[in-house]
């Protein structure tokens, strides 16, 4: 007979008390920092105001950064960008970054990316890991076994200084997902699931643990994307503990231990997860089996829908809210979203760039034509992706199709003031937020998972993917 | 960082849910490596009439003759969601904002505000509404107060709500205009045993 575990922990718990330095009468713990990674956009700013204030990079080894927000992702590109002033802050982050002494993976550099592709792939976030970046979706990374979170600069300067921050110890949620995903069904679709059902704010204040059999079942990649989505969730993080498909992913990679220190860190990694009895202060179980593909209609994540579903009618609750979604995006509720015709299709972001988003995509694709009248865009999230992506030949897939096959980088999920897809334009995206003006003023953005966005650029229109492969 | 106590002051209602920070400035208005030169940028998408353009649209808030000298913001539930980007919050203070009241936050914009004296005070939904409406009917008279040493808002009618940060640490924060890492680097001590202790357990940790 066993002994029950006098006090069953969950992973999070683990995660904040290997890293508490000090704690206070306040509820705010002083937790040590593993690992800071910076882009170009906020993290050029952080170390430009660090050395402004008289201070230093505490442990550069630890801290990385890569060029991925601004950086031009045309094929030829150099540190001009069409964003206007984009090549200052290539330049400047670039500069700093030297005068530090951190990593950085800068154009050129195959290893270059989106900074939540990259870090997986460098073996550079590892399970049980505090991970930070001035950057909201940092929560992908917590898909490794790590405790992974977005932070502003000023906090960013705090880590960098002192190897800490200062937290606010979180609740804790835990989100179990049984049962299996249907054919075409992905990580995307499930995030898109939970957003519909406890909307934009459904994780505010909490660290949400993905558990159960579903989650067991994804693949590293597609854990990254459900995990990613987690921003819009609004929580402090998100976490799915570590398991072989983890250890399997990481083993070799260049940042990774190697050697005896490996099979010791997998020994500790191996100890990271909730033990058995322990007791979260939110719980929502989900079945995945009532997941199907998702787009959202509206101007938050959380407005979405089956792919074969209608706008929706709006309670009275929100019925501003939705009124105002519904006239930005020129839909009628009670209308099918399938069918709507699109101006543009964009494969790529920190949500869904990984090799395994463009081969599903390219699956597709394949012996397939964009439609005519529709711009369609592949952005690989890494060099490494996109190598990867041409030894097998996708990207002659994309191109044959009629994409454009882009340079790493998050491109076209966001506006910055150069390429946008255009006012009052129509485009299926597998990014992560159709915000109002997200992808350039006044464009109406559908977010949903590759596949849709491959099936979409073909039929012109939102399309249903199990519609098209049969 | 500039200390906030208390402000009584023009009240500008932006009562939608989901004000995300690309609204509260766009990616293109973030133009240098820069803290400053945002005010302008500051809710571009719906203050002027064209993109990158600087016409007024009449009809926004801040456009209004009433509501200058504006240095609160009331706004819906999950303000500041989306990007971290902390010019969201450099820009509204640049622009005069020292305070914004609201029934939730985004947790990064919430501690972009903290760290840069700008107070995040949340009240109830039906509270926001009430104040917002008060202030609609007379803008540049129906002044509200944040008082952070009292933990207090005071609406136009006078009506008083009692409010309080996530921790008191970010109050004493905020009050006296603390730097974070000053504060926290009288911790030093502690933090170079820690990692000396650590780097013994979790040797990849360290590179």
């Amino acid at each position: 007979m066993t002994t029950p575990n006098p006090s069953p922990s969950t992973l999070f718990d683990k995660l904040w008390a290997q890293h508490l330095v000090h704690s206070n009468d306040a509820g705010v713990g002083l937790i040590a920092i593993d690992r800071v990674f910076l882009h170009e956009r906020t993290g050029g700013i952080a170390l430009k105001s660090l050395r402004a204030a008289g201070r230093q990079v505490a442990d550069p080894a630890r801290v990385f950064g890569t060029m991925d927000h601004i950086v031009d992702t045309h094929v030829g590109r150099n540190d001009d960008t069409r964003m206007p002033g984009g090549r200052e802050f290539i330049v400047q982050t670039r500069e700093a970054a030297k005068a530090e002494g951190v990593t950085i993976f800068d154009i050129g550099d195959k290893r270059q990316g989106i900074v939540h592709v990259v870090s997986p792939e460098q073996g550079i976030v590892l399970p049980g890991l505090t991970v930070v970046c001035p950057d909201s979706h940092t929560c992908t990374q917590g898909a490794m076994g790590a405790l992974a979170w977005g932070i502003g600069s000023t906090e960013a300067e705090h880590a960098l200084a002192t190897r800490t921050l200062r937290i606010n110890r979180p609740k804790t949620m835990r989100i179990i997902v049984n049962g299996v995903l249907g054919t075409g069904v992905t990580a995307k679709d499930l995030a898109l699931t939970l957003l519909a059902r406890h909307g934009s704010r459904g994780g505010q204040g909490h660290i949400v643990e993905f558990a159960g059999t579903a989650i067991e079942a994804l693949e590293i990649e597609a854990r990254l994307t459900l995990c990613n989505m987690g921003a819009e969730l609004g929580c402090f993080s998100t976490i799915i503990a570590p398991d072989e498909k983890t250890f399997a992913y990481l083993e070799g990679r260049p940042y990774a231990p190697k050697g005896e220190v490996w099979d010791q860190a997998v020994a500790f990694w191996r100890t990271l997860k909730t033990d058995d009895g322990a007791t979260f202060d939110k719980e929502i179980v989900l079945d995945a089996s009532e997941v199907g593909p998702m787009i959202t209609w509206g101007t938050s994540p959380q407005q979405a829908i089956s792919i074969d579903g209608i706008v929706p009618y709006a309670d009275e609750a929100s019925a501003e809210i939705h009124q105002r979604a519904i006239t930005y995006m020129d839909v009628t509720a009670g209308q099918p979203v399938e069918g709507l015709k699109i101006g543009s299709a964009f494969i790529g972001s920190c949500t869904n760039s990984r090799l395994s988003d463009l081969r599903r995509a390219a699956a597709i694709l394949k012996g397939r034509k964009v439609a005519d009248g529709v711009r369609a865009i592949c952005v690989p999230g890494s060099g490494l992706v996109k190598e990867a992506a041409e030894a097998e030949g996708l990207d002659k897939v994309f191109i044959e199709a009629g994409f454009e096959w882009r340079e790493p980088g998050c491109s076209m999920c966001f506006f910055a003031g150069g390429e946008s897809f255009g006012a009052k334009e129509r485009v299926v995206s597998s990014t992560n937020r159709n915000f109002e003006s997200r992808q350039g003023p006044e464009t109406r953005t559908h977010i949903a998972s590759p596949e849709v966005v491959a099936a979409s650029a073909i039929a012109g229109c939102l399309a249903d993917p199990r519609k098209l492969a049969a | 960082m500039e200390a906030f106590v208390r402000m009584t002051a023009v009240a500008a209602p932006l009562v939608r849910a989901n004000i995300d920070t690309d609204i509260i400035i766009p990616s293109r208005e973030m133009k240098s490596v820069s803290k400053t030169g945002l005010k302008d940028g500051l809710f571009a998408g719906w203050r002027y009439t064209a993109v990158g353009g600087r016409d007024p649209k009449p009809d926004f808030v801040l456009n209004q003759p009433e509501y200058a000298g504006v240095g609160i913001l009331l706004a819906g539930e999950n303000v500041g969601c989306g990007s971290s980007r902390e010019h969201a919050v450099w820009a509204l203070h640049e622009y005069g904002f020292r305070a914004v009241i609201a029934p939730s936050f985004n947790p990064i914009f919430y501690n972009n505000c903290v760290r840069n004296g700008l107070c995040p005070v949340i009240l109830p939904a039906d509270v926001v509404a009430a104040i917002a409406a008060q202030v609609e009917a007379d803008p540049a008279n129906a002044k509200v107060t944040v008082d952070l040493e009292a933990q207090k808002v005071t609406a136009p009618d006078g009506s008083e709500y009692g409010f309080t940060l996530n921790n008191e640490e970010d109050r004493i924060a905020l009050l006296n205009g603390y730097d974070a890492v000053d504060l926290t680097l009288l911790h030093k001590d502690a933090i170079d045993a820690f990692i000396a202790s650590d780097q013994g357990q979790r040797p990849w940790v360290y590179l």
